[in-house]
């Protein structure tokens, strides 16, 4: 029986499409049967970020509506074995499927798969409901920025009263430089205000941009930060003990100095 | 280093630790469910048990809820404080 995890925020726009894609991959590169159901019924989002986009014939609604089968819904993404998509629909709201039909719908795909990751839609509404509902494990992303915290805050409370005991904190878009500044929070004090147990920190960097303008997730680049991130973090689900990715000297703002200070142009 | 001579100085503090106090004062009222209904309750309380001793300035009592130091040093804790200004203090006899 497979193991359903939920990734979630509170806010929006912190990172939870990206993680889904990219720890996806980590899984799959590493032998395991993954499934990724996007539950951003509406913003149709996984797709995109892991360049699948063109592939999709039915999504999430039909599946639960019984136009098709969930077989015929999953997209496989051929660069990975064992990767496939569940995708959102995007012309239909958060309201289009209900919490029983989630429960059924997660349970037929722990049969065939390892694991089943959920991309939880921004917010604390129906939506979220229904992607935390069938879930046996919670990552919740955030930034640190107060807004992020506060609303992970929040999530983590929500979570706690759903039984879902010990979520995991990925802290996002950590800026080392800034960090060293004393202008941004480190992963200490997101941790100690938060008290939950850290799943993996991942550097804000541009390969993500560029990564996702390509449709194919940072992960496979093992030598950018962001990829090592990514990668130590399917390894920490997967049960390995892996330490956390040391940020020091690899942060954008000290290299540009380097290379300005020694006259280099790129 | 600037920075931090001028942080010695007391000039600025760095964002990170404005960041830090201004979450955990949130997260107090937001853990705690805390409303300001709720603050206007124990604040109606308060006034009609202090009044029995003590004529107060009632418009200007104040009543939230902040951090403080706690008594061992070892961190800050949430504190419900009161700024109760005395107007006049009533002499019981009987
Ligand atoms: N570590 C990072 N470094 C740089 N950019 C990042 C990083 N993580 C995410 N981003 C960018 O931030 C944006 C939002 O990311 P993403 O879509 O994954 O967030 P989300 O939480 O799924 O958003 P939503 O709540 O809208 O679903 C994207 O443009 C993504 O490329
Ligand atoms: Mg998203």
């Amino acid at each position: 029986m497979g193991e359903v995890i939920v990734i979630t925020s509170g806010k929006g726009g912190v990172g939870k499409t990206t993680t889904t894609a990219n720890v996806g991959v980590g899984l799959a590169m590493r032998n395991k049967k993954v499934a990724l159901v996007d539950a951003d019924i509406g913003l149709r989002n996984l797709d995109l970020v892991l360049g699948l986009e063109n592939r999709i014939v039915f999504d999430l609604v039909d599946v639960v509506e019984g136009r098709c089968k969930l077989r015929n819904a999953l997209v496989k993404d051929k660069r990975f074995d064992g990767l496939y998509l569940l995708p959102a629909a995007q012309t239909r709201d958060k309201t289009a499927v209900k919490p029983e039909q989630m429960i059924k719908l997660c349970n037929d795909l722990r049969k065939e798969f390892d694991f089943v990751l959920i991309d939880c839609p921004a917010g604390i509404e129906q939506g979220f409901n229904n992607a935390v509902v069938a879930a046996d494990r919670a990552i919740v992303v955030t930034t640190p920025e107060v807004s992020a915290v506060r609303d992970a805050d929040r999530v983590i409370g929500l979570l706690e009263a759903k039984e879902l005991r010990n979520p995991r904190l990925l802290i996002n878009r950590i800026r080392n430089d800034m960090v060293r500044r004393g202008e941004m929070m480190s992963i200490e004090d997101v941790k100690d205000i938060l008290a939950v147990d850290i799943i993996g920190i991942v550097p804000d960097d541009e390969k993500i941009v560029i990564s996702t303008n390509r449709g194919e997730p940072v992960i496979t680049d093992g030598k950018s930060l962001a990829g090592q991130a990514y990668n130590n973090i399917a390894r920490r689900i997967l049960g390995e003990d892996v330490p956390l990715l040391d940020l020091e000297g690899h942060d954008e703002g000290f290299m540009l100095k380097l290379k300005k200070f020694l006259g280099i142009k790129n | 280093m600037l920075q931090s001579i001028m942080n010695f100085f007391g000039k600025t503090k760095p964002s990170k630790e404005v960041a830090k106090d201004r979450l955990k004062l949130v997260l107090i009222h937001d853990r705690a469910n805390v409303s300001p209904q709720f603050l206007e309750m124990i604040k109606s309380e308060i006034i009609k048990v202090i009044t029995n001793y003590i004529e107060i300035d009632e418009s200007e009592l104040e009543i939230q809820l902040t951090r403080t130091q706690s008594e061992d040093g070892q961190g800050i804790v949430p504190a419900l404080i009161a700024n109760i200004p005395i107007k006049n203090v009533k002499t019981k006899t009987k």
